[in-house]
């Protein structure tokens, strides 16, 4: 495994603040990986995501993509490698038109028409928006606008898709169809995207291969996330919610009946208890 | 309530003139002001209103659009029109009072003011009803490639004109939600005098400002994510092509500026 994103020591504060928002971090992530960083509102993981793409550049400590140090002379080199999603949909959206908008980010690179109308209409293809392509966003959902946003990023074919939030200000079906989306096309490009997913929500989170926990500006821990979410107590500390299948044990342990320690999604939850009933 | 707020308002459609190119329609509208002004006798207006009638029929919208549109402007027409009628003080007396006098130059020049003010509205309404805000806008970026040459950010100010277009309904949207905030904590936005309407306005205007320059900076910040530094070496997705329409439309206009002019010795 190749790592594609290393941080060592980073740290990282605010003009006019006096506690970094990110103090010593260090963290690697190989290629093809999707890890999903956690952490409440203020803990610095939205500041990670802006040094990555050098929005943000280090106070201390150093930064590489594939192989490229993150600094002013790569910036552009480094932008187009990371793709970003931000929270916001509506704030993002540059183009009049969803064709427009998806097109941005081939214009600023000077790529040549007849190469962007086959590269929009193949982006916007893969988040299924192709029918869209002539709309306004003011006549788009929330959830149709991030998924525009998305393809904006795949026309550029970056090796690095962050999320910071993108699905925060979705309705809950939108939010679903938003990491069905990054599902496929996990399966389809495989090692060819590395996923960062920023989030606060578990359900999202649940999705990564590996998540962080970041609190505070540090980082507490990393791990599967059957491994961090099966220890709900830590999870309640740094102010971040317990996934419903935890709860769900953490009650059923309280009236005395036997759980299986390790984590469970909520189907497989679901299973345990069928089986657990008709075994009795 | 915000609706009536844009006068002329794009009007989708696909008839002749709707399909003309904006650069055409941008510089016929500038151009017609300018010619309107050659018409000095009745042949030489009814010439103009023919031409201006014979443009609103090919839009295929329909003459009470363009009606609508001139209704704001209405007050702007009137009081025009009555200082013309007021202060041209060169011909036979008509009508005296005090120090207001009526004279026949005052009432031929009010009339032709009149119609010349309605013609040009409605003319430029054309352009704004068949034709999108952001194809005018390339229609400028394009028209202003001159200026390039001595250092005119031509490229940045079409790109900001395009993301202010984009924002409106966005905006107006946010205005909305605020407006409803107000009223559910017993803000009146139509009730009292002027004044105290104009104040109503200002816990409106303030968080919608900034909320505007929050979106400004996430704006600033997305579109640097995705590679934007500077006009200079961008291409266009969205190209504009001058089409045979197009030549026609400039000849049928040249054709009515001469005929225009040739009035002048009828």
């Amino acid at each position: 495994m190749t790592p594609i994103i290393e941080l060592s020591h980073v740290t990282y504060s605010y003009p006019n603040s006096d506690t970094p928002a990110l103090k010593d971090l260090s963290l690697t992530i190989n290629q093809g990986e999707w890890v999903a960083i956690i952490g409440h509102n203020g803990s610095g993981k939205s500041t990670l995501a802006k040094l990555l793409n050098y929005l943000l550049a280090p106070t201390a400590g150093d930064i590489t993509i594939a192989g490229t140090p993150v600094t002013e002379e790569n910036m552009w080199a480094i932008r187009d490698m990371v793709g970003m999603v931000f929270q916001n949909p509506d704030n993002q959206f540059v183009g009049a038109t969803v064709a427009d908008d998806v097109a941005f980010g081939l214009e600023n690179r000077g790529i040549a028409r007849e190469e962007m109308i086959t590269r929009v209409q193949a982006a916007l293809t893969e988040v299924q928006m192709a029918a869209f392509a002539d709309r306004e966003p003011a006549r788009l959902s929330g959830g149709q606008k991030q998924r525009v946003a998305i393809a904006s990023v795949l026309a550029i074919q970056p090796k690095i898709l962050i999320l910071d939030e993108a699905t925060a200000m979705l309705d809950p079906k939108g939010r679903r169809e938003m990491i069905a989306l990054v599902h496929e096309l996990k399966t389809r490009m495989g090692d060819e995207l590395t996923v960062l997913s920023i989030t606060h929500d578990i359900e999202e989170a649940a999705s990564a291969d590996r998540v962080v926990v970041i609190n505070d500006g540090d980082l507490i821990e990393t791990g599967a996330p059957a491994q961090v979410f099966a220890n709900a107590d830590k999870l309640r500390e740094f102010g971040l919610a317990v996934p419903f299948a935890e709860q769900l044990k953490e009650k059923l342990r309280e009236r005395g009946i036997d759980v299986p320690a390790s984590y469970l999604t909520t189907e497989g939850m679901v299973d345990w208890l069928w089986q657990s009933i008709s075994t009795k | 309530m915000f609706t009536n707020m844009i006068i002329g308002r794009y009007m989708p459609g696909n008839s002749w003139i709707h399909r003309l190119d904006a650069r055409t329609k941008l510089i016929l509208s500038v151009a017609f002001i300018f010619v309107v002004f050659f018409a000095n006798n009745v042949a030489g207006y009814v010439v103009a209103i023919a031409f201006t009638l014979l443009s609103i029929l090919l839009t295929g919208l329909g003459v009470g659009v363009f009606i609508r549109g001139v209704r704001p402007l209405m007050f702007l027409m009137f009081i025009t029109t009555l200082l013309q009628l007021f202060f041209v003080q060169t011909g036979d007396v008509l009508w005296h009072w005090a120090f207001l006098t009526i004279t026949t130059d005052g009432v031929t020049n009010s009339i032709a003011v009149f119609v010349r003010f309605m013609l040009i509205i409605m003319f430029s309404t054309i352009l704004t009803l068949t034709t999108q805000p952001l194809a005018v806008a390339d229609a400028m970026e394009s028209l202003l490639q001159p200026l390039k040459k001595v250092g005119f950010p031509v490229a940045e100010l079409a790109l900001m004109l395009s993301i202010a277009l984009r924002f409106v309904p966005t905006l107006m949207d946010e205005a909305e939600s605020i407006m409803n905030a107000q009223r559910a904590r017993g803000v009146e936005f139509n009730e009292g005098n002027i004044i105290s309407r104009i104040k109503a306005f200002v816990p409106l205007l303030i968080p919608l400002f900034i909320n505007a320059i929050k979106r400004a900076i996430e704006l600033g910040d997305a579109m640097e994510a995705r590679g934007y530094r500077g006009g200079d070496n961008r291409t266009k997705y969205r190209v504009l092509t001058w089409q045979k329409q197009d030549t026609i439309a400039v000849i049928g206009f040249i054709v009515f500026t001469v005929l225009l002019i040739a009035t002048k010795w009828l």
